[in-house]
């Protein structure tokens, strides 16, 4: 009896959390032209979501490249078709790899640490302080690192592509011995600039935005106690990969 | 201060790192490292069967790309496929009897229109229309004449003969 009853409330839970989420972005939504004021603290949450997160990006995206790659080649030249690693690779990361490896590393490099700092900021009363000062912390905590996601994910995931076609050109031209010309002529003869390249950057940007609002909600409304802020540090994570993973493929579903 | 100047640079370096990015991938990657500005001149060109050309193909000439495929219409009288092609200015030397082919690059690769130089001492302008042109051979075509064709090749021979000798050409019905 008591069981039913707690399983009922977990998916009351549950519910509210999601409607909590849907109101939180719309409230986030309305303090975007409020936070415009605050342009300096835009720019400094890029650099701190965007910049701060290239060492793990091209580290990540170099090697993703060398193993597509190998990986390619070697299923390829099973078919006699290893002309056309360069395309998959291409096709591959523009489309998929680059935006959902870029937002799963950003989740857990990004997300992490927004959700870690507001959290902070809500157990240590720095968010009613600001309140007592008549700064909304909507505008000036939350839409910042909000906008900084949507800026930074498409340029972070370009990097990664960018760094992964050379990762995949490194093992597939230098190291394989596939031909130079080859590998970039059926690359630009495949690939559109609208449909795969451009598609990609959508992707990315709405899943900056996915990640950046599952952090903040996450730590505008943790628990104000240690526990919660750690507690609510791996939803960060747990979430905004769910989340991206599931956009994802409604993006590639009904936008294709 | 000093340390919010930092950050400014930081970011714009990283924005600028990303947009570089974003720059390459989009110009070095994709079909837009084949498209050539400048100027074209349109020339059209009919086929009974385009086969699998789309817009974009490149338009060659002894295997060199000069120019690609702008449009792809169906004519709703003729019901062919009106195909317009937009060449590279410099490429103004083309004889008015060249003709128009549509192939395949490779065996399953993607198609092009092969333009094969003729004779003529006058040269295509813009807006004429090639009037020389072979159609897209299709594969399965190909593999249907080959299957089928070993079956009924026989009866194939006398009918091919027909229009110059009439007499023996009875083939049972059933091979029509």
């Amino acid at each position: 009896m008591s069981e039913k009853r707690d399983s009922g409330s977990r998916l009351g839970d549950g519910l509210a959390q999601v409607g909590a989420l849907g109101l939180f972005l719309l409230q986030v939504l309305a303090a975007i032209p409020r936070s415009l004021r605050y342009f300096a603290e835009t720019v400094r949450q890029i650099f701190f979501v965007g910049a701060m997160s290239l060492v793990i990006i091209i580290t990540c995206g170099l090697f993703i490249g060398l193993v597509l790659g190998l990986q390619l080649y070697e299923v390829l030249s099973r078919f006699g078709s290893t002309a056309s690693v360069g395309t998959v690779v291409a096709i591959a990361l523009y489309r998929e790899l680059g935006p959902v490896i870029t937002a799963l590393l950003f989740a857990g490099r990004a997300g992490t640490s927004i959700t870690a700092e507001i959290g902070l900021m809500r157990a240590t009363d720095q968010l009613a302080a600001m309140e007592m000062m008549a700064v909304d912390p909507m505008a000036y905590v939350v839409a910042p690192r909000f906008l900084a996601g949507i800026v930074a994910m498409p340029l972070l995931a370009c990097i990664f592509n960018a760094l992964a076609i050379f990762g995949s050109h490194l093992v597939a031209v230098s190291w394989l011995g596939l031909d130079n010309g080859t590998f970039w002529s059926n690359m630009t003869g495949a690939v559109d600039v609208w449909t795969d390249v451009m598609n990609g950057v959508w992707k990315s940007a709405v899943f900056g935005a996915v990640v950046t609002l599952v952090a903040t909600f996450q730590g505008y409304t943790t628990a104000p106690t240690s526990e919660g802020v750690a507690y609510a540090t791996t939803r960060t994570v747990v979430y905004s990969s769910i989340l991206t993973l599931v956009i994802d493929f409604l993006m590639t579903a009904f936008l294709m | 201060m000093t340390q919010r100047r930092s950050h400014q640079i930081g970011t714009g370096l990283f924005i600028l790192l990303g947009f570089t990015a974003l720059g390459y991938l989009a110009t070095q990657t994709t079909s837009l490292a084949n498209y050539r500005q400048g100027p074209t001149y349109a020339l059209k060109a009919r086929f009974t069967n385009i086969g699998q050309l789309k817009l974009r193909a490149p338009v060659k000439v002894a295997g060199v790309r000069i120019g690609s495929v702008t449009d792809i219409q169906l004519e709703p009288d003729r019901l062919e496929a009106l195909v317009t092609l937009a060449v590279d200015r410099r490429f103004n030397q083309l004889p008015d009897d060249s003709a128009a082919s549509v192939f395949t690059s490779g065996l399953l690769g993607d198609q092009y229109v092969a333009l094969k130089p003729g004779g003529s001492p006058d040269m295509f302008k813009d807006g004429d229309e090639i009037i020389l042109t072979q159609s897209s051979v299709q594969l399965e075509e190909l593999i249907g004449k080959y299957l089928v064709g070993s079956g009924d090749s026989p009866a194939r021979k006398p009918e091919e003969a027909k229009p110059a000798d009439p007499a023996p050409a009875t083939p049972d019905p059933a091979t029509h």
